[in-house]
């Protein structure tokens, strides 16, 4: 069970890192493209950049905000 | 696309990761002993191999469109996760990752370290270190090159720049016998981090249905603009700190 655990916490920092925030963002970004392209009919290339940005502010903001 | 862009970026991506693992090598075979360095090296590239051949091809059969989507989103968070490091690095946030002290920490823990023979190893702790340290920085390359290559149905260009960079690193750290300090590493880790946000923004999209203006062109208008949004936030960070310091420098003023 522990390694399986260990096993987990390594593929969850591997890919996800110190801000889980980052990876929900760009999860709803893409939905939110998706969304817009399948459905709406709109080709929604400037969503995504849109979020990875607000992410990497986001979580800039986020590990600065309390320091120093 | 052409095949140089992506050999190039696989090739500074590895360089990055090339430069980690050797200096976990260089840190266990100078301290303990080569035989068992190598050994934990050998068994790593075996698994690192084993690895590749299960899944490189099962990922070539996904259809495209879905592969790109997944890809996609995984190329951009991990993309930022190395961009936040090197914002947060190149502002003062978190400690700069340094080749020469984390070496010296390796060295340290190393020769303090007993020595137990194991599994037909005569050094464990020389053996060990060297197979994490290769696996992990192996995994990241594969990772790389795998999403890259199957991406632009490209795999042997993304294996020739990740092959020349393992190449020139090891050359050139096996020659010298220590770790690569030189490397800029932090802002290599930028640039880096760009490409792969990046490219993971453009496939991501591209997975979920949409067509860039431009095409495979528009990397050249997302990767600059990646690269100005990055400095931005490493300005206002920078901003963010010189303000925070001028009403305290004006209190002790007022105070004195």
């Amino acid at each position: 069970m522990r390694r399986l655990k260990s096993f987990g916490a390594f593929w969850y920092d591997f890919i996800i890192g110190d801000d889980w925030h980052v990876a929900v963002l760009v999860g709803i970004g893409l939905a939110l493209t998706a969304i817009l392209t399948h459905v709406a009919r709109v080709n929604a290339w400037w969503a995504l950049p849109v979020f990875v940005f607000a992410a990497l502010a986001w979580s800039l903001h986020r590990a600065t905000a309390n320091k120093r | 696309m052409n095949a140089l862009p992506l050999i190039l970026t696989v090739f500074v991506a590895c360089v990055v990761e090339a430069v980690e693992a050797l200096t976990i090598v260089l840190a266990a075979g100078i301290t303990r002993e080569w035989k068992s360095t190598f050994q934990g090296m050998g068994v790593a590239l075996v698994v690192l191999a084993v690895i590749t051949a299960a899944v490189g091809p099962a990922v070539g059969y996904l259809p495209l469109t879905a592969l790109r989507l997944v890809v996609g989103a995984l190329l951009a968070v991990f993309g930022l996760q190395w961009l936040r490091k090197g914002v947060l690095r190149a502002t003062g946030y978190k400690a700069l990752h340094d080749e020469a002290s984390a070496y010296l920490r390796e060295v340290a823990a190393a020769r303090e370290a007993a020595v137990e023979k194991k599994r037909g190893v005569s050094d464990w702790y020389a053996f060990t270190l060297s197979f994490k340290g290769v696996l992990l920085e192996g995994l990241e390359v594969i990772f790389i090159v795998i999403t890259f290559g199957d991406n632009q149905r490209d795999v042997g260009a993304a294996v020739i720049g990740a092959a020349a960079a393992i190449i020139v690193v090891t050359v050139t750290g096996f020659a010298v016998r220590s770790p690569l300090t030189k490397v800029p590493e932090n802002w290599m880790k930028l640039g880096v981090g760009v490409m792969l946000t990046s490219f993971g923004t453009f496939w991501g999209a591209e997975g979920a249905g949409v067509a860039w203006p431009g095409h495979d062109a528009a990397l050249l208008v997302l990767v600059p603009v990646v690269a100005l949004v990055t400095a931005a936030c490493i300005a206002w960070l920078r901003s963010r700190e010189a303000a925070a310091a001028v009403p305290a420098k004006k209190s002790e003023v007022v105070g004195s």
